[in-house]
């Protein structure tokens, strides 16, 4: 025979509480307020995307005309992407800073790519675990975190004026490579650390040196998100205005650069550029502007995002 | 190198150790094993979680060079040399003494190129198409993936990625396996395959098991030994120590100390 108390508590009277309405209530206003945090930042989203949009198609599709004074000459994406900059806003086209953000991301790929990897692979897999380590773990995460400002002084200070490279893009894509390293060599290192250890060790275990298990089994592992890091610091690069201006980037290119120590501007300056023009007119073509910079932003992002799950189920 | 000393080469033994310890920086994990394993045969290390066996057999490989702050006193003699003598190159010793782990870690490549790896790290690149049927042969896993050697490894069961890796192991020909709680994370079917290997396999290789499972020392092993974990007078450290060494008949008929019959019937661990 149970006690009382016991036999009372688990009687199902206690199961009705009369407070499931209330829970319900607090529930619903909890869920209402996180909805409405989530709409604010859609919606901000949503209206940047659409006003840049409706504004900066008039230079990407053909059927249009300005008022009644004169058919535009830009009314195409081919057009818009293959020519010069002018000085009649309808004219204008974002060849040169297209061409140059081109010639940023080949210079930040080739010297990105095995700075950052190497690096992180040393700190990964082969440099001793010391304070020494520890110290330039540390800063390399608050190098990703130093203002891109900050880079830009560095770029004109040491590729400019030091190195001798000139207002070049290859001192702009230099810079950018600085500016990303710290990036990309934590996310290198992220992806060596995903690696299972056991990976190594069934390596060695097989009469594998160091140098064998790491080069043949966990940096091929780790490729993907390598990778995938790579890809997403070249696109942090690409929308970078600041540094680039800072270390002397053209405003007004009316050529295409032609070698690494031609002069150059890119998307987001050019854009930047025309926003500053009083006609009117100028804020349709930098709005095309921003919707070529916003496509390849989407298509890098969508690269990386692709990468990781085609590669992810191997491991 | 200076090994003669220290050792009476035993003909019949491979390894010899002497007045063994290991220790993680200030935490010794096991101390004073003294013990001679035989060639070409089974010999099982049991004992209850946290004894150091396994701490031990990764000491047989130097894999403990790995992990850091590790430091192994005494001596380990294979073959009567000393294989943590200065002179000695760890590479060399773990070609020699292969290691199969507790959970399968086949490389997330081909079944084929799992077991390339080994012989193109070693060298052994000629007839490489045989090597690899020749050591999945042995393995008794040949059969099974013959069609599709191409596949990704991880697509295998638990078992077949077991006996990939014990493949993998013997196809850079060694001349010992460690084998450390093989079967722990497999099912008894699988199990039982990867016991009936250790038999076809001891006849070429000196195997050295560690487990869990009572059973399996009994069935499979010619030789055991059950260490435990002694904890210090202030009951603030466990180290491990080797209780009995044995032939397995004896140790689980007649052993000579309470402690391991008690261990062995259930009544503690």
């Amino acid at each position: 025979m149970l006690p009382e108390s016991i036999e009372k508590n688990m009687s199902s009277e206690t199961l009705i509480t009369g407070k499931k309405a209330e829970n319900a209530i607090k529930e619903s206003l909890f869920l209402f307020t996180l909805y409405i945090c989530v709409t604010i930042a859609i919606l901000t989203l949503m209206t940047l995307i659409y006003d840049v949009l409706s504004t900066g198609t008039t230079r990407l599709t053909s059927d249009y005309e300005v008022g009644l004074i004169t058919k535009i000459q830009i009314d195409n994406p081919i057009d818009f992407l293959t020519t010069l900059d002018s000085r009649y806003p309808d004219r204008a086209g974002i060849g040169p800073a297209f061409a140059g953000t081109v010639w940023l991301m080949i210079i930040v790929i080739t010297v990105t790519f095995p700075f950052g990897t190497g690096a992180a692979i040393y700190l990964q897999e082969f440099a001793p675990k010391n304070k020494i380590t520890r110290f330039i773990e540390l800063n390399l995460t608050n190098l990703a975190g130093v203002p891109s400002v900050i880079y830009g002084l560095l770029g004109l200070a040491v590729f400019v004026r030091l190195a001798g490279f000139g207002r070049s893009v290859l001192s702009g894509g230099l810079t950018l490579t600085l500016l990303i390293l710290p990036v990309v060599i934590v996310a290198s290192r992220e992806a060596l650390k995903a690696v299972p250890d056991t990976i190594r060790q069934g390596a060695l275990a097989l009469g594998a040196t160091k140098f064998q298990a790491v080069f043949r089994q966990v940096v091929p592992s780790a490729i993907p998100g390598m990778v995938t890091g790579m890809v997403l610091g070249l696109s942090r690069a690409i929308g970078e205005t600041a540094p680039l201006i800072f270390m002397g980037a053209l405003t007004y290119v009316n050529y295409f650069p032609d070698t690494p120590l031609s002069g150059f501007t890119a998307i987001p300056i050019q854009v930047y550029n025309w926003i500053g023009y009083p006609q009117a007119e100028w804020k349709e073509t930098a709005s095309a502007g921003i919707i070529l910079l916003l496509g390849l932003l989407l298509i890098m992002n969508s690269l990386a995002i692709f990468i990781r799950n085609r590669y992810e189920k191997d491991l | 190198m200076e090994t003669k000393e220290t050792v009476q080469v035993n003909s019949e033994s491979v390894f010899n150790v002497t007045d063994l310890s290991v220790s993680y920086g200030d935490f010794v994990a096991i101390k004073n094993v003294n013990m001679d394993i035989t060639k070409n045969k089974i010999t099982a290390f049991i004992g209850p979680s946290g004894c150091g066996k396994s701490t031990l057999i990764r000491s047989f490989n130097r894999m403990n060079d790995l992990i850091l702050g590790a430091k192994v006193n005494g001596t380990i003699t294979y073959q009567g040399v000393d294989l943590y003598d200065k002179m000695v190159d760890p590479v060399q010793v773990r070609r020699r003494i292969g290691m199969v782990f507790q959970k399968p870690n086949p490389f997330p490549k081909t079944i084929k190129e799992n077991i390339t790896f080994g012989l193109k790290v070693n060298n052994m690149t000629d007839n490489m198409d045989e090597r690899v049927e020749k050591a999945l042969t042995q393995a008794a896993l040949w059969d099974e993936v013959k069609d599709d050697l191409n596949k990704n490894a991880l697509e295998l069961s638990g078992g077949q990625q077991q006996r990939l890796c014990i493949a993998r192991t013997i196809a850079v020909e060694p001349d010992t396996i460690l084998m450390d709680e093989p079967c722990s994370a497999l099912d008894p079917v699988a199990t039982k395959k990867i016991e009936d290997l250790m038999q076809e396999l001891v006849k070429d290789f000196s195997i050295l098991i560690v487990t869990h499972n009572m059973q399996q020392a009994s069935r499979s092993s010619d030789y055991c030994a059950f260490f435990t974990t002694k904890t210090s007078d202030d009951g603030k450290r466990r180290t491990g120590e080797l209780v009995e060494f044995n032939e397995t008949s004896i140790m689980f008929t007649t052993p000579d100390q309470e402690l391991t019959e008690q261990y062995i019937s259930g009544r503690f661990g």
